[in-house]
């Protein structure tokens, strides 16, 4: 298998999820999209890690199970955010948080 | 196959680390036990546990070797390294640290609640920035980024109930995911190229030279963009002023600082590290950034009439000084000035920048407002602060005998150390913009100087908490002292060296 055929998907599911980020209004969306980046960038790193097999080191494979856990806690802090906003707001569109501007 | 053997780990290096953790921990427990009338004693223990993470860095100074690998061994070697450069920002990072405690005190103790989380939060968040300043791999650099900013996301909503305050804490969110995901995938090119996470394998890979010159191009951009986005430079700072004005100001304060100074170290260890051979693409992009941070953040700030929210503009204006010296890193030899220069401002805005938020905090303990209209008069009931914010915001000016003159003329040294088209042309726009900020720093002079008191004011004098005028003491002899005495700080710029930069 050519490391090309992996690193177009990864560029693929990074351009929908940079798409998702500026397009889509609800929050819980715009944090699937992020999370569609994060898991293009772990696309990319474990086919370099296979392209770097001989390298004697495994950085991008650790570096893959590192971003697979802070992912998780962010996206624990920024669900537990939307919760806040919805309480208070009773939405979560992310159009009606306008209340600072200039 | 490597087999496996057990890092070596320099316990005396890592000390200011280990402490912090154990502190946390400990502040976390306490905040179990104690009664809600007692919670203020957090405070205090992180205070000390912030102070105690400083002693080793001050023994590693005095008796430690110049550059230590904290965990060594086979192939981890050069990843975690305590150098000079790291004992200077660590330092600045716990002091800073250190003064938002003592501005957090009060606010915390009468408004909010919940003091031991926050406290948890603010320390685990200063040990992502102390981590950041030793950094030397892409996985540690990532880590630490997430560190510092996931605590400070939540510390930016911390006002549950309040509107704004949640309105920044999403919007910081947000954005902050955002940008570190894009970084990410810039990292992950960059590790392709070089096969290594290790910013000085990177640095020998990327040499824009070669058939893979564009995934060069684009993991650089990447990287640059994701740390724009930490330092609020134009045109990736839009959630800055609005997260400024809706956090609780203390963590504004935090934010605009430490947060802020972070991302600067993060930025630096990159492009003097990793991006060495890559100038071409960093220096004009970065010079652009610069250029409009500068002005955008000027002209901005200009209008504004809420007063936080004039100095968000202003950190953001500041942060395009410290990109102007940055963007001129190995430009006809001028790496080394231009590393001084970004260390010492830093340093200088840091002292400068806290000093501001304190008396903004005192103030409002009065007025309950930060609108500039509502300073009105200051002097003739609180002339100590009205003279201690004058200092602040003549030093954030760059007016002579105070700090932040010093710190300029630094940046500008650089730039024009680094001189040809590139040195001269942001020197100049620098300037400019130097005489522009000035303007929106003297009006908040003139209203607190000579305006009348607003109608229904409290004119009585304005009580001002202990733990506030040590904040103060702090920041005020630190501004004063910088700008009167620079050999200090100059020394402290001259024995910082980046292990691994500069070809070394």
């Amino acid at each position: 298998m050519l490391v090309n055929n992996f690193l177009l998907l990864g560029a693929l599911l990074f351009c929908i999820g940079v798409y998702g980020v500026i397009v889509r209004k609800n929050a819980v969306l715009v944090l699937m999209s992020i999370e569609l980046i994060l898991n293009s960038v772990n696309i990319n790193l474990l086919a370099f890690d296979r392209l770097w097999a001989d390298s004697g080191n495994n950085d991008g494979n650790v570096f893959a199970l590192y971003i697979i856990a802070v992912a998780a806690a962010e996206v624990g802090v920024g669900l537990a955010m939307v919760l806040l906003i919805f309480r208070n707001r009773k939405t979560i569109s992310l159009d009606d948080l306008s209340e600072m501007k200039g | 196959m490597i087999a496996f053997s057990s890092p070596i780990v320099d316990y005396h290096a890592l000390a200011p680390e280990l402490v912090l953790a154990a502190g946390l921990c400990l502040v976390l427990l306490v905040d179990l036990f104690v009664p809600d009338h007692r919670r203020w004693i957090t405070g205090t223990i992180s205070g000390f546990v912030l102070l105690g993470a400083l002693l080793p860095i001050v023994t590693l100074a005095v008796w430690g070797d110049d550059v230590r690998d904290a965990i060594g061994g086979p192939g981890i070697s050069g990843r975690y390294v305590v150098d000079n450069f790291a004992l200077v920002l660590k330092a600045l990072f716990l002091l800073a640290g250190y003064v938002v405690v003592l501005l957090s005190t009060h606010e915390m103790d009468e408004k909010s609640g919940y003091q031991g989380e926050y406290y948890v939060l603010l320390l685990s968040s200063v040990l992502g920035m102390v981590m950041m300043a030793s950094s030397r791999d892409l996985i540690s650099v990532f880590v630490a980024l997430e560190f510092l900013s996931i605590p400070a996301y939540m510390m930016a909503a911390w006002k549950k109930r309040d509107r704004k305050s949640n309105e920044a804490g999403v919007k910081y969110y947000l954005l902050g995911v955002f940008a570190s995901a894009v970084m990410l995938y810039g990292m992950s090119l960059l590790y392709g190229i070089a096969g290594s996470t290790q910013l000085t394998e990177i640095g020998k890979a990327v040499t824009l030279d070669g058939d893979k010159v564009g995934i060069q191009v684009l993991g650089v951009v990447f990287v640059i963009v994701g740390f724009a986005f930490k330092v609020s430079a134009v045109p990736f700072h839009t959630w800055a002023p609005d997260t400024y004005e809706g956090a609780p100001t203390p963590v504004t304060a935090f934010l605009s600082v430490a947060s802020k100074a972070a991302g600067f170290v993060g930025l630096m260890i990159m492009v003097y590290l990793a991006f060495p051979l890559a100038r071409d693409v960093y220096r004009p992009f970065m010079w652009v950034l610069a250029a409009l941070t500068m002005t955008i953040g000027n002209l901005v700030a200009l209008k504004q009439k809420n007063l936080v929210r004039m100095l968000a503009y202003s950190s953001v204006s500041q942060g395009g000084f410290i990109l102007m010296a940055l963007a001129m890193a190995y430009t006809n030899g001028s790496e080394e000035s231009s590393l001084r220069a970004v260390i010492v401002y830093l340093i200088i805005y840091a002292a400068t920048n806290l000093g501001a938020f304190a008396v903004i905090i005192a103030v409002a303990r009065r007025t309950r407002s930060a609108e500039i209209a509502s300073y009105g008069g200051l002097f003739t009931y609180a002339p100590g602060l009205t003279v201690m914010m004058t200092i602040f915001l003549a030093s954030l000016a760059g007016i002579p005998p105070l700090g932040g003159w010093y710190a300029k003329f630094g940046a500008f040294r650089a730039a024009v150390d680094a001189g040809g088209g590139w040195g001269y042309s942001i020197a100049i726009i620098g300037a400019a913009n130097a005489v522009v900020a000035t303007a929106y720093y003297i009006t908040v002079m003139r209203e607190m100087w000579m305006k009348p008191v607003p109608e229904n004011a409290d004119t009585s004098s304005v009580k001002v908490p202990a733990s506030l005028q040590a904040a103060l003491a702090i920041c005020g002899v630190a501004t004063l002292a910088f700008g009167v005495v620079p050999g200090i700080i100059a020394k402290v710029g001259a024995i910082t060296d980046l292990t691994g930069a500069f070809g070394g």
